[in-house]
This record gives C-alpha cells, structure tokens and sequence, in this order.
C-alpha cells in the first residue's frame, strides 16, 4: 500500500520555480533517498509536504494515521504531522533550553489530550497521561542511545546527539512516515554508520517508512530501496540504488560532465 | 473647498513630519530588524535640545536667523549622538540575543529616556520659540497654510532628496543597501557592519532631530513625553508604507498624515489617536507588508 | 596592562557621556524669567558615574562570556545555593514556614499604612505571575497588558455603580471579562510576528485607555468612576482598618492559588507546549502543536488574571480613573516578568516585592522609580537575559518504576 502519492507538484517563489512536476510514490516499510546538488529543491519539497509551504500546484496524499486517504496540499503543519508524517530539519531546530527528555515529550503532544482544566486539578487520568509520556519519550531515547543525557539541556549536546535526538522527538508524533533532511550532514563515519542502523531499525521495528534527503551516497545506496534524483526543481531520474548509479544523465547532473 | 484644502495641506504637514521620523525606524528595522522603540525619545530630544541652545542664544542676545540655525545644528549633532549611544548601549550586546531582547532593551531606554529628560529638566510643558519667521509674501495665503507649514513641507522634500541622493550613489548609502539585503553576505565582501549600522542610527536620529524641531516650533511647547506618541505614529507610518521601505515611509507618513486631518475635520477630534491606533492594528493584521513591501515565504 | 586599557576607554566613556548630557543635565533654562541655571555639578556626577558603570559594565560582559564559554565546555553548572534552596525540601520547608508566618502576622504588627503597600504590592505579585505566562512561558511579548487590568477594574466599578453588585460577585465576572478581551484581541493578532505583536498589543492598550477616557456616557470619562464598594466579609461591611487586612488576606490568597495554577501549568502538557512555542514556532508546529490555540490559551489565561486584579484594584482603591491604565503600568509589569527571569515563579515574586517596595520605602528612590524600571529593563537584557532567577528545568524520574507511585521532583517550588 502506498503511504504517500505525490504528484505533478510544482512550487515557485515569485519568479523562480523551485519545484518542477514533482511525482514521488512512498510504499510501507520503504526507504526512499531523495538525491540532488545544493539548491536542487529536496528541502523545499519536504517543506511543501509537511505544510510548511503552500504548493503552487498538484496534488499531496497521504494513507496516514486510521487508515484514510487525505489530500494535504495548504493543510498546518501540525495537521500534517497529526497525519502521520514527521519530519527533521536540515538546520536542527531544538527547543534549546528545554531537557532532551522535555524535547521528546513535545513530540507526544497530538497524541495526549491534557487540558487547562486537566493540569490544574491533575486528576488521576492526567497523572497517568503524564506518566505515559514521561515513560515512552525515554524508550525513545533509548532506542536511539541518548540514555545518558536525559536531563541534560538539548543545546548543550554535541552535534550528533542533537541529530539524534531530533529523529526521536519525530519518532514521539507516532509517524507512519518519516522525514529525515540530511541526518548525516555533520557527522564522522563512526557516527553515520550508527544512523544507518538506526535508521533500518527505525524501518524493521517500528513499521515506518522513511524518506531521507541525504548527500553520503555510501549511506544512501546501502540503504535506500528507491532513490529520486532532482536537479534544478526537476525530477530527473528515479530507481534502484543500482539503477541510478548506471543512469548517464544523473551521473552528469550529479557528478559533473567529468564522470559521463 | 478651502476647507478641503486646509485640511489637506494640514495632513500633508502632518505627514511629512510622520515621514521624517518613520525613516528612522525603517532604515535600523531594514539594517537589524529591531523596531527602536527609543527613536520616539530621540526625536523628543532633539526638540528639547533646541530649546535649551534656543532659550539660551536668545537670552544671551543672538539674531533670530543665527540663533535658527545654531539651534538646529547644535540638536541634530545631539540626537545624532544619543542615537548613535544607544544602539551602542542598549542593542549592540544583544545582536546574536534573541529576537526579543533587544525589543525589550529598546522599551527600557525608552522608558530611561523619557525619565531622564523629565527629571533633568522638568515635567511641565516648554513654551517653544517660534523659530521660523512669517514671511510677509505667504500673507494672501495664511487660512489655507501657513509659512511654519510651507517651511515644513519644504524641508522635508529637500531632506528627502538628501536621503536618496545619499543611498542612492554614496559609498556607505550601497553599504547599506547590501546589509539590508543580506548581512552574512555584505560581511563577506568586507562591507563593516559596525560602521553601517553606526550610521543608520546617526542618520536616522538626525532626521528625527529635523522632525522634532519643526513640530515643537510649529505648535509651540514641548514636554518629555511628546515622543511616546509620536514614535507610535510614526512607526505606524512605517508599517502602513512597508517597513524596509525608504519611500513607503514618506508615503505611509502622507497617508497617515492626512488621514488624521480629514478624520478629525469631518468626523470628531475626541478620538484623534484613536484613528492612528486602529489603523496601526488593522494593517498589521491584514497587511503586515504594507503598502508598498511584499510578503513572503519565510524559509525553513 | 588590560586594567589600564579598560580605566583608559572608561574614562574616554566618562569624556562622551559628559559632552552628551551636557544640554540637558547642566542648562536649564527658565524662559519667563530669563534666567539661565548652570548645574555643573550634574556634569561631575555624570563623569563619576559613567566612569565606575563603564568599568563595572566591562567586568560584567567579560565575566558573562567567561561563564558562558565554561558552561559550553563542561556541559553542567555548579550546585548553587540558589538550586539547594529549590530542589532540597530539608531546606526549603523551614524557609516556607519562617516566610508564612512572618505573611500571617504581618498586618497585625504593622500599620494600616504598611499592610495597604503590602496588599498593592502582592498585587503586582499576582498580576506579575499572569503576564509571566504570556511573556515569559509562551514567549509572546504583550505590551497592552495593562487594557484587560483596566477591563476587570471598570467592570466592578460599572456593575457596582449601575446595580450595586458585590466583589465577590463581579470577580468571576471580571475574570471572564478579562479572558473574553484576550480572546478577542488574540485571535486576530496572533498570527503576526513576535515585534509586530508587541506593537498591536501596545496599540490595542491605548486603544481602550482612551475609549475611556473619551466615551463619557459610558465610563465618565477621565473624572473616574468613584465610591466603589469594598469587599464585604459573609455579608457585613467591615470598616477601613479591617477592611485593609481583609484586602491582603485577600490577596495572599490569591497569590498561593496563582503560584498553584501557574506552577502545575508549567509542568504541564500544554505548559511545555508553551515554552516550545517560545523556542522556536515553526519547530513546535512540525510536532503537532497547535501554534493558534496554544498561543490563544496563553494570551486568554494571562488576560484572565489581569482581570481579577483589575477587580481587586478598584474595590482596594474604591477609585478608578483611566490615568491608571497608562503604557507605564503595562511597562511596570513586563519589567517585573523580566527582571523576575522570564518563565521563574519565585523570581517574578522576588523581583515584584523589590521593584514595587523598594520606591515605597525608599523615599528618595520614589521620583526615581521609571528611570530605574527602563534601566532594569536594559541591564537585564544586556548582562543577565535570564532574571535574577534563572529558571531550572524540571528533571523527571523515569525507568522501572511502575505505576502511580512516580515522585517527580519539582524544581521550582513555593
Ligand atoms: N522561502 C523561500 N523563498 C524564496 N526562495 C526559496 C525559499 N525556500 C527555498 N527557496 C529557493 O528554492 C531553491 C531550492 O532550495 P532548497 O529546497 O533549500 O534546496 P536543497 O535543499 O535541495 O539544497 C533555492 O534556490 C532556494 O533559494
Ligand atoms: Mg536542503
């Protein structure tokens, strides 16, 4: 079954067109690697599917969350992520003066329901929602091995762990699809295998697809099971790891005329 | 008609003086995207400047036209230099502070402003010396306009072209074209930020100065707290035209200007400044780009 | 050598701030008369002055980033006295006992006069802990505060006119009053940017002051509204001594009910909600936060309290009149959130006992006060952004222990 079906989207900031005809297909359980120079138009289409932009034009639906088909082109972004997508950011954007364990329990959000009223009398129901979360936003953060920062403060993490800890505070919405913008950017070899298991994990135990923007082509191939291209807004190829990296045209566009 | 008319050239006056001081905030909100809340206590210090220099040339026995001009350049070197103080004071620790930090810091010194003024000088209102003469040629025309007026609508056009002439074509005028556009950018091809943002608030508070000293000789008396309203005005002005918009400030002082003048004409003088705040909220809520600004996306 | 540089640019700095306040701290004029005041002495005080702050200015700054730079390297900040004082209940509760039993006989010993500053005082406590959660939990910079003050103190003042209803009976009343304001005014304006919401919030506050002051029919105009009832106890009136420590029981009542409401919030779904949308919005709505609501919550909650304390004010001053409802109140208030530490219970309290006794017992400091609240305000933010207090986050126990037995440890405890 297919969890999003993008098509035909095209987006444009007054006079430059930044997505062009985009068509993208993500099945369950699928790694998909979105690939393309700087500047080719990856974070403005993970922009235009989480509601962050409104999109020019086509069409964005999602099998989310219960089982419906929406459309949700112009949709908030926290009625996307309520959806079932949640998504990272390529410049990390934590709430820096809250714990790593609170940066978790932000993500738990749509899915409780404590009001006003709730946390003032904190009744026996709120205590156990709050107990809930406090439980499950640490399995997170053990999954992805922050365990030993818990009460820390989220900007006084190093670089990686803040990576990390952004893949968990999505993981906390309870996606069926995860957006990962450049997770490796920044990180040593050591580190980038670590988030290659993580991310196969991610895939294997909790049943969520995964669509990643990434430019280490070593992590993309071994893990992606289709790979889109872009260059300048356009789609320009799409396929097996193997695939692409036959494709004449992505290796001109990608790796400059040297390599065709 | 000649109702019509007074009241226009009214607004216009108005207006121009809006414009004057809206510059101001535009330009610093174009270099560091602060609203200077102190820039309406800049103003109020020019005026009072001036009638300190005024007052004192006066009683010491100077021409009318020296003591003009004393007065004046005596007030906008002043306000210049508070201006320049307090971007040095109050925002300049808090560049990478943020967003509302420094907006904070700006309520404070404008607050310590205002307090100063008050406690140093007095909490009375100030007769103004009228600084500008009555020209005996503008007689025919004295209950349409007044030489204070003209002599208003001309100093701001001639300032105006100033300010262009000097954005336009000067060398720190493109400095500060290239850091509004883009800071990081403008950094990287050696342009000194320090230096730019330094002059903004100069030339800002100079403008202010102007302003303050031809409406306090226009209507005759000052007090500490002329500023608040003022700066609340203008900075309205400054939305209304686009704020970053050289011109959409003037025009959104024109526009305010005259808008005040017919609303208190034709409908009722109680609520004077109610008419500006209601405009203020009502732009900034369905058209925070102004007039002449364009609303975009913001990136992600 | 460093020393001497920095006495030689403080000095150079004493130098400017001479030539700058020149005009206006030595000349004054008298223009009636024709006589001109020279205040040398003014000019010497500004040198002096200007001097040791510039030295003490540079101290700081370099003390600031000194600190910064170890907490980067070391990740953790010392135990202090200040984090014994509020994570050791061994030490908190005798503090808590002493502080509670020196609020209890406080009226007692000391004069109508005293308990009636207290009372004004404990109000700004209140009206301190509201603003908090607007400004320093949700991160959204209200300036037009004082406006929902103005509409609880008018509503008991307007009913109580009209139709002789009580305080008890128009509190809730001018709670809701308050929030309905804050709903109205922030549905529209909360979509704006933070600097832009500051301004529409500013403008709004006028907006209603000069309604008042203006619509005579409705609000008498800037006469006021006098001979407004004072509470009453079960029914009787009581007379003015009782009545004043009626009032601060009153309202030591409701600062241990607001210090509750506002410290379980801030623990809270919806509290951490909040500071998430004043750490970064667009990262908050990519997590499913409602940026609307939220912010709509926090601006009606904060309207609420102002509300209550507007009913309060004017059955404590049984006068009311548009002049208290100045831009300067709303700035009073915000500059008690910010020295108090944006987001830390006990330092709004902190910071509004010593910003609102201080000018009230210190004579001299009276005339003084605004100065000193617009210098508060810049000092903060330039040498200590995070309050007096700062506030500590919350740690939570996590892990193995099942049920409802989990023991959270508060952080910030009153
Ligand atoms: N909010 C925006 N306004 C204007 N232009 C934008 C905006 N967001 C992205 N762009 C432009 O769209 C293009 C694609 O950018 P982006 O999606 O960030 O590229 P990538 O992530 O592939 O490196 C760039 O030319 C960028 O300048
Ligand atoms: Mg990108």
């Amino acid at each position: 079954m297919s969890l999003l079906n993008v098509t035909n989207l095209t987006m444009d900031f007054g006079g430059l067109r930044a997505l062009d005809n985009i068509n993208i297909t993500v099945h369950e359980n699928e790694i998909v690697a979105i690939i393309g120079p700087n500047g080719a138009g990856k974070t403005t289409f993970f922009n235009c599917i989480t509601g962050m932009y409104t999109p020019t034009s086509g069409d964005i639906l999602v099998n989310g969350t219960g089982g419906k088909t929406h459309r949700i082109n112009g949709l908030k972004p926290n009625k996307v992520t309520e959806k079932g997508l949640a998504r990272t950011f390529q410049n990390i954007r934590l709430f820096p003066d809250m714990t790593v364990l609170e940066n978790v329990m932000i993500g738990k959000h749509c899915r409780t329901k404590a009001s006003v009223i709730g946390a003032v009398f904190r009744g026996s129901e709120t205590v156990q929602e709050e107990y809930e979360i406090v439980e499950s936003s640490y399995e997170l953060l053990r999954k992805v091995g922050l365990e030993n920062s818990v009460n820390n403060l989220a900007k006084n993490l190093a670089y990686g762990e803040q990576r990390r800890l952004e893949i968990a505070r999505a993981l906390a919405t309870e996606p069926v699809l995860l957006l990962l913008d450049e997770p490796a950017a920044g990180m040593n070899p050591h580190e980038t295998k670590e988030l290659d298991e993580l991310i196969v994990r991610i895939r294997d135990e909790e049943n969520i697809a995964i669509l990643l923007i990434e430019h280490d082509m070593k992590l993309v191939m071994s893990l992606s099971d289709k790979i889109v291209v872009m260059d300048y807004g356009k789609q320009i190829a799409q396929g097996t790891p193997t695939e692409i990296q036959n494709n004449p045209e992505v290796i001109k566009a990608y790796l400059g005329e040297d390599f065709a | 008609m000649e109702y019509f008319l007074e009241l226009l050239l009214g607004g216009l006056t108005r207006g121009s003086i809006y414009a004057l001081i809206a510059l101001g905030y535009t330009m610093v909100y174009g270099i560091i995207g602060l609203i200077n809340f102190a820039h309406g206590e800049i103003y109020m210090i020019g005026a009072f400047t001036a009638l300190i220099i005024a007052s004192v040339l006066t009683i010491l026995g100077f021409n009318h036209l020296s003591i003009l001009v004393l007065a004046s350049l005596v007030a906008v070197i002043y306000s210049a230099a508070y201006g320049f103080t307090v971007e040095k004071v109050a925002y300049k620790p808090l560049r990478s502070a943020p967003r509302l930090s420094p907006l904070i810091s700006a309520i404070g010194m404008s607050i310590f402003l205002q307090n100063y003024v008050l406690l140093a000088q007095t909490s009375d209102f100030m007769p103004f010396p009228n600084l500008i003469p009555d020209f005996d040629f503008m007689e025919p025309y004295a209950h349409v306009i007044g030489s204070s007026e003209l002599v208003i609508l001309l100093t701001t056009a001639a300032v105006m072209m100033l300010l262009t002439v000097l954005i336009k074509f000067t060398k720190i005028g493109k400095a500060m074209r290239a850091t509004a556009q883009d800071k990081s950018m403008a950094m990287l091809v050696g342009v000194n930020i320090d230096r730019v943002i330094s002059v903004t608030f100069i030339i800002g508070s100079s403008l202010a100065a102007i302003g303050g000293i031809l409406v306090a000789s226009h209507i005759g008396q000052i007090n500490f707290y002329i500023g608040f309203l003022a700066g609340i005005k203008a900075f309205t002005a400054a939305v209304l035209g686009g704020i970053g918009s050289i011109p959409g400030a003037v025009l959104g002082g024109i526009v305010l200007g005259c808008t005040e003048s017919f609303a208190t004409g034709y409908v009722s003088s109680d609520y004077e400044d109610v008419f500006a705040f209601t405009l203020l909220v009502l732009i900034l809520i369905f058209r925070p780009a102004g007039i002449l600004g364009r609303s975009t996306t913001e990136k992600v | 050598m460093k020393l001497l540089t920095s006495f030689k640019k403080s000095f150079l700095v004493s130098i400017w701030f001479m030539f700058l306040t020149f005009p206006i701290m030595v000349i004054r004029v008298n223009p009636i008369e024709e006589i001109i005041e020279w205040r040398w002495w003014n000019m010497l005080l500004v040198g002096g002055c200007s001097f040791v702050l510039s030295l003490l200015g540079r101290y700081f700054l370099e003390k600031k980033e000194l600190m910064a730079k170890r907490v980067a390297d070391s990740g953790v900040i010392a135990t202090t006295f200040k984090k014994r004082l509020f994570e050791q209940r061994a030490f908190a509760v005798p503090i808590l006992i002493i502080i509670s039993f020196a609020a209890i006989i406080f009226p007692f010993i000391f004069s109508t006069y005293q308990t009636s500053i207290m009372t004004t005082a404990l109000i700004y406590v209140v009206l301190g802990l509201g603003l908090n959660i607007v400004v320093g939990l949700a991160g959204l910079l209200d300036l037009g505060y004082v406006a929902f003050y103005a509409v609880g103190a008018y509503s008991y003042a307007l009913l109580n006119y009209h139709f002789g209803m009580g305080f008890w009976a128009v509190l809730p009343i001018g709670a809701g009053l308050g929030a309905v304001f804050g709903l109205l005014l922030g549905f529209p304006v909360l979509r704006l940017r933070g600097d832009y919401l500051a301004i529409v919030t500013l403008g709004f506050g006028e907006i209603i002051r000069l309604i008042l002051e203006n619509w005579n029919d409705f609000s008498q105009g800037p006469s006021g509204i006098a001979n407004i009832s004072r509470p009453s106890l079960f029914g009787t009136q009581l007379g003015l001594e009782a009545n004043t420590v009626y009032l601060y029981f009153i309202m030591i009542g409701f600062m241990i009910f607001t210090i509750f409401v506002v410290n379980r919030l801030q623990n809270s779904r919806i509290g951490r909600a909040w500071i998430a949308l004043r750490e970064d919005e667009i990262a908050c709505q990519a997590m499913g936060i409602d940026k609307t609501r939220t912010k709509l919550n926090a601006f009606a909650l904060g309207a609420t309290w102002a509300g209550m304390m507007g009913v309060v004010f004017a059955a404590k001053t049984t006068f009311i009149n548009p002049a208290s409802f100045t831009f300067l109140e709303s700035a009073i208030i915000l500059s008690i959130v910010v020295m108090g530490g944006m987001g830390s219970i006990v330092g709004v309290i902190v910071a509004a006992f010593i910003l609102i006794l201080l000018p009230e017992y210190l004579r001299a400091f009276s005339d003084y006060r605004m100065l000193l609240f617009g210098c508060i305000m810049v000092v903060m933010m330039v040498f200590r952004p995070q309050g007096i207090i700062s506030n500590v986050r919350r740690t939570y126990r996590y892990g193995n222990n099942k049920g409802q037995d989990i023991n959270h440890r508060e952080t910030e405890e009153v």
